[in-house]
């Protein structure tokens, strides 16, 4: 079932299609990935989602109703790229009071907040002040109020960065269970590795346009070069062939292309003829990394500013 | 409107609860009272404090008639002794100063002069020049043949006091005090205004810089967060002024615990001295004032004017980012009526009924600060009618644009915008 729908979103600003005719939709209880470069929209996108900003037109649909702020804000949990707390309150109240402004009552909230610091070990915090945490532990906090009201809707915006590894695992883990748990999550980076790893189904957005939708494992298959490598004891000398042409190679292995419609089997054929001990073979995706920095590079790499009428 | 509520506590106790609110809040009211105490303590201690003056009286001119009226001086007349060589003795006699009294022509007297170790003061010395002045008249009518005691029995001396006729009988009034309490109220406003209007700007930068804003706008329309923490700072100005009334009360009825001769002395009409005669003149033109109307006016300039300037400041707060100077030349507009206002209202203190007081006081920019100049005249009811009423208007017109600028602005980061692009915001749909 489709939690979130975005139909034909646009958003101009004075010198900026900062959202230009954008459209995809979002299943319930998926992670779900949202690329792009600086500056492509991604953030006043999350705004639309979220309500802070009104679409110039189109629709967002959640639940299957049209998106209202006064009944969905308590759906939505939406941690900014910039980090926002207030710097001199004591940390237990702050989280408490957050988590009310959701609509938890008091009872409620301080009960969520102590459970979740107990989670993450931040039981001493209580009553430290935001300024005196470092960046990564501020930035577990945010986590914390951002998920603590149980919200079906999950908006993270770069939520790894400043993070260590430990801290990191920690809140991926997490992630993971609550999806596991029917929230349906939002995760909107320029850190490629990260989505393959937590992503199910990704959308690429550039230049305020969309240029890319699908599970990943659908996009590598579509953006594969037939790219195998194998491996073997020795390798003959010669390699040139007609079925691939050598991308890389040494002694021990090879990449190749396939070529003129040849299969896998035609190239274990034609080692195998050779009497070339086998050792490994299989095929190389790219890496979203890769198709990626393939499809934007083709443009310009930042945003020029352009005049709306 | 719960999450309204919300919000308004969380920026009304984040202040209330911090240090520097409870200092200021009691140091204030403490050190104008103190200050006050040490005044009467001083004028307390003076009228028992003795002088004892030395007198050589070479003219003769004191010897007809010596009353000295005021106590404070002690005289004593010192015979066979000249200026020189006294000037050695009289502090071993245990004077504090002598005056010498050389021939001269009683009608054509020059300067006399007081020999003191330290200082004389200045009371002390007027009361001198005061003796002398009447022993020369008394010397100067008898020369013309006639008798000081007929003299004194054809001298007036009368006083003017103001009695204001109201519903409630006629009262004691005091022209002084009027205007103090004028001034006093006009002030307050006008330091209020100011003082919560950047609290408020700089709470909205704050949630600007930190970023905080967009997580609360998720949660809470950015309407209810400015209007959250506009009532919430108002809120924490009614709490200063009612602790300062409290602070007030409990102090002027302590008053009496503290001098209790002083108060006797007025109850009684026995006050002789200037000082206590102040005291009594305050307490009796106080209550020929209509205070309940004019706390109930303060009270709703106060809010009214609040409100209207806090929404201006909330959009300022809201368009600049991180940079005092950018907040400083917006800000600089807003402050100029409000100042205008603080000119007229001094001003409109001593003419009430001007065209420029009138006018001062219906404008709804400078209306908070000039009606409390006219608060204890008699204001035709219109006039704070239709001040009142252009007000709120003011006030809802405020609120209703700024609000617009505030939602667009708390998101912008980067380059200020122009005026034009505020206007544009403010009174753009939807």
């Amino acid at each position: 079932m489709q939690l979130l729908e975005l139909q034909n979103l646009k958003k101009y600003f004075a010198t900026q299609k900062a959202v230009d005719d954008i459209s995809f939709s979002i299943n319930e209880g998926s992670i779900f990935g949202m690329l792009g470069p600086n500056g492509a929209g991604k953030t006043t996108l999350l705004r639309m989602i979220t309500g802070i900003f009104y679409p110039d037109s189109g629709e967002v649909m959640f639940n299957g109703k049209k998106f209202d702020p006064q009944s969905d804000f308590r759906n939505i949990g939406y941690m900014p790229e910039e980090r926002g707390l207030y710097k001199k309150m004591k940390i237990g109240e702050q989280a408490v009071y957050l988590a009310r402004l959701k609509g938890l009552s008091h009872a409620e909230a301080t009960q969520k907040v102590k459970e979740w610091f107990i989670k993450f070990e931040m039981q001493s915090w209580w009553n430290k002040k935001v300024e005196d945490l470092s960046k990564g532990m501020s930035q577990k906090l945010q986590f914390v109020t951002t998920v603590l009201h149980e919200p079906k809707l999950i908006i993270l915006d770069e939520p790894f960065s400043g993070l260590d590894p430990v801290n990191a695992n920690l809140i991926k883990d997490e992630i993971f269970h609550l999806a596991k748990n029917g929230s349906t999550i939002i995760f909107s980076t320029h850190r490629m590795e990260q989505v393959e790893e937590i992503c199910d189904h990704i959308v690429l957005i550039n230049k305020g346009k969309k240029i890319l939708d699908g599970s990943v494992n659908n996009i590598k298959q579509e953006f594969k070069e037939n790219i195998y490598q194998l491996g073997a004891k020795t390798l003959p000398e010669n390699l040139i062939n007609y079925i691939f042409e050598v991308v890389k190679h040494d002694n021990h292995q090879v990449l190749l292309r396939l070529q003129n419609d040849a299969t896998p089997n035609d190239v274990l054929k034609h080692f195998l003829s050779q009497g070339v001990e086998i050792q490994s073979f299989n095929e190389v995706l790219p890496s979203l990394n890769d198709i990626f920095i393939k499809l934007v590079e083709d443009t310009t790499k930042a945003r020029q500013f352009q005049n709306i009428q | 409107m719960n999450k309204t509520l919300l919000i308004i506590s969380r920026e009304y106790f984040t202040r209330v609860k911090k240090k520097s609110f409870l200092l200021t809040t009691i140091l204030v009211p403490l050190v104008i009272v103190a200050f006050y105490a040490v005044i009467i303590a001083i004028s307390i201690k003076g009228t028992t404090d003795e002088t004892k003056i030395a007198i050589i009286d070479n003219a003769e001119l004191f010897s007809d008639s010596l009353s000295s009226q005021n106590t404070n001086l002690k005289l004593s007349f010192i015979k066979n002794e000249t200026e020189q060589s006294f000037i050695n003795k009289y502090k071993d006699q245990g004077f504090q100063a002598f005056l010498n009294v050389p021939d001269f022509d009683i009608s054509k007297p020059h300067k006399f002069f007081v020999h003191s170790q330290s200082s004389l003061s200045l009371t002390n010395s007027i009361a001198i020049e005061k003796l002398i002045n009447k022993a020369i008249e008394n010397k100067r009518l008898l020369a013309k043949g006639i008798d000081p005691a007929v003299f004194k029995s054809i001298t007036a001396d009368v006083q003017v006091e103001n009695t204001i006729d109201s519903k409630e009988g006629s009262k004691k009034g005091s022209a002084g005090i009027a205007y103090l309490v004028s001034f006093a109220c006009g002030i307050l406003i006008y330091m209020m205004m100011i003082i919560y209007g950047t609290q408020v700007m700089r709470g909205v930068m704050e949630e600007k810089t930190n970023r905080i804003a967009e997580v609360i706008i998720s949660s809470v329309k950015p309407f209810q967060l400015m209007l959250g923490k506009i009532i919430g700072i108002g809120a924490v100005g009614l709490t200063q002024f009612a602790i300062w009334i409290v602070i007030m009360i409990v102090l002027q009825s302590a008053i009496p615990l503290i001098f209790p001769d002083i108060m006797q002395q007025i109850s009684s009409g026995t006050a002789s001295d200037e000082d206590i005669n102040m005291i009594a003149t305050f307490t009796q033109g106080m209550s020929a004032l209509p205070l309940a109307k004019i706390l109930f006016l303060f009270l709703f300039y106060f809010l009214a004017g609040y409100l209207t300037y806090a929404s201006l400041f909330a959009a300022v707060g809201s368009v600049v980012s991180e940079d005092q100077q950018e907040a400083q030349q917006l800000v600089f507009p807003i402050l100029m009526p409000i100042i205008l206002g603080f000119v007229i209202m001094t001003n409109s203190i001593n003419n009430p009924n001007s065209t420029m007081a009138v006018f001062g006081s219906l404008f709804p920019l400078t209306s908070p600060i000039v009606m409390m100049g006219r608060i204890t005249y008699d204001i035709p009811f219109w006039q704070i009618a239709v001040s009142m009423l252009l007000l709120i208007g003011t006030f809802l017109f405020f609120t209703w644009v700024t609000g617009k600028i505030y939602r667009t602005g708390i998101l912008m980061y980067g380059k200020k915008p122009s005026w034009k692009e505020m206007l544009k915001w403010g009174f753009k749909k939807g």
